[in-house]
């Protein structure tokens, strides 16, 4: 039986096509991923991301909490509403999920993770809570009473949108820098997002989900699915948990060392791990020269030795196939490599890992 | 909801068929095949001259979401490749029914009796 969000008949009445997406039943497109790729890109377009799990942290204890649960450090954190992005690690340094961070009070934080792991990470915070003893409240936001459904309203046009649907929070929401959010009345409007363009997140009441959805609509935001949001991402930079990274790989070999923070006496789970065994291979982009389409797993050559792509697809913006890739150390950025397409060695061109943002090509 | 023609045959794995004047067979995907891939970026399409055995992977379509191999519906031999189709993907998801993709001269034509109609194709498509 897959899970539903509370979006779910939304989806069906805009003939959305649903798969089975790590057990909910979400839309991947309704019609063309591309067009609503180029939405997002060019004008504005919105995503059900309600799959995803709000976690609120609340008490005393929760910047102790956090500064000693994740890889990047809380004490970044000063100006309420301020977000930081996170790598939540094991004990060998294995990312256990890459998460938001929003800072409200001193006692008062929301975590936002993935869907396919918010069990397993609530029971990871649960026991850290109980083996600290700490003065902290876990309570996840996504299902039961008091859950919360997210809309992501993203694009050039996105924050003009949703103040034509939501006039009163134009005031609150209008100064907002990336990676911030801000409350207002049961709103909760984030200027975080997973497409590389301006937006906002929006959390609101899982009841009044649904006819916020539709208002969007009306106003002429695009629906978008989950294969948009996935070319979007892939464009922007942007890992993806179980692709990119899991719990057997070091957030220095996933591209994610700008959001470690070891440089202070602060101790936090995988620390010793990462410092002992420093960085092994290096994230980079891939730009397919010859014709196809790069794909996950993928075998890359070099001359240093095979590396591995992480994510894969066609990038609508740059009309090229692109990758996210795992490569050997030595590497370098303009290097010609060969992937291996079902048997045949392609050329590909390495490149900084992040090829479109803000409506263009940034390679 | 997908379109299925009266006039082809079909292949369980989401091929059609067009048997022509001169004996040779046109193949393409089927509407459902194109509809259930997404936009379609890139097609591979099979050496002219090359024999295939029935159900050997002859042609690959790859859409943004997945890659998918198109089989050989019938034995024989190919003739001929839709170049028009790999030039421009997106002609499939336009029209699953004239973007062809390769002609072959089937080895025994009347292989093509024991495909699909268009009516047991149909129920394919909508169990899937």
């Amino acid at each position: 039986m897959l899970k539903k969000t509370v979006l779910n008949s939304a989806h069906r009445a805009m003939n959305a096509r649903m798969v089975d997406f790590g057990g909910w039943d979400m839309p991947v497109n309704y019609g063309s991923q591309i067009e609503e790729h180029n939405a997002v890109r060019n004008n504005c377009g919105m995503f059900d991301v309600s799959h995803m799990c709000p976690v609120d942290v609340v008490g005393p204890d929760c910047r102790a909490f956090l500064s000693r649960l994740v890889a990047n450090d809380v004490a970044k954190l000063k100006v309420s509403g301020k977000a930081l992005y996170a790598a939540m690690l094991n004990d060998a340094g294995g990312v256990i999920d890459d998460l938001i961070i929003y800072f409200l009070t001193d006692t008062r934080f929301r975590i936002v993770v993935n869907a396919g792991t918010a069990e397993k990470d609530l029971a990871w915070m649960q026991a850290k809570v109980a083996e600290w003893k700490l003065d902290v409240t876990i309570t996840q936001r996504r299902d039961g009473a008091n859950n919360l459904g997210i809309i992501a309203v993203q694009g050039p046009n996105a924050r003009a949108k949703v103040w034509e649907v939501l006039p009163q929070a134009k005031a609150a929401t209008e100064g907002l820098k990336a990676f911030f959010a801000a409350e207002v009345d049961q709103y909760f409007i984030a200027s975080t997002g997973y497409t590389g363009e301006d937006g906002y997140e929006i959390m609101l009441p899982a009841g009044e989900a649904e006819a916020m959805w539709n208002k969007l609509n009306a106003a002429g935001v695009a629906p978008c699915g989950l294969g948009a949001r996935d070319t979007l991402r892939l464009e922007a930079g942007m890992n993806l948990y179980g692709q990119d990274m899991d719990e057997t790989v070091s957030p220095l070999d996933a591209g994610l060392a700008w959001t470690v923070s070891m440089n202070t006496d602060r101790d936090f789970v995988g620390k010793s791990a990462l410092t002992a065994a420093g960085q092994q291979k290096q994230f980079l982009g891939l730009i397919l020269l010859d014709k196809g389409v790069l794909r996950g797993h993928q075998k890359v050559t070099t001359p240093h030795g095979d590396g591995e792509i992480t994510s894969g697809s066609f990038s609508p913006t740059l009309q090229q196939s692109i990758a996210l890739a795992r490569l050997p150390l030595g590497v370098q950025i303009g290097d010609e490599v060969e992937v291996d397409i079902r048997g045949k060695a392609l050329k590909a061109k390495v490149t900084k890992p992040v090829f479109a943002r803000n409506g263009k090509a940034v390679i | 909801m997908s379109n299925v023609l009266a006039n082809l045959k079909y292949a369980a794995s989401h091929e059609w068929m067009l048997l022509n004047a001169d004996g040779s067979v046109t193949v393409g995907i089927t509407d459902h095949a194109q509809e259930a891939l997404g936009d379609l970026v890139f097609v591979e399409l099979p050496e002219v001259g090359a024999h295939y055995d029935a159900d050997k992977e002859i042609a690959v379509v790859e859409s943004v979401k997945a890659a998918a191999d198109v089989y050989a519906p019938i034995a024989g031999t190919v003739t001929e490749v839709n170049q028009a189709a790999a030039d421009a993907p997106e002609s499939v998801n336009q029209d699953a029914y004239s973007a062809w993709l390769f002609k072959m001269t089937p080895d025994n034509v009347a292989d093509l009796d024991k495909m699909l109609d268009a009516a047991a194709y149909q129920a394919v498509a909508d169990a899937a």
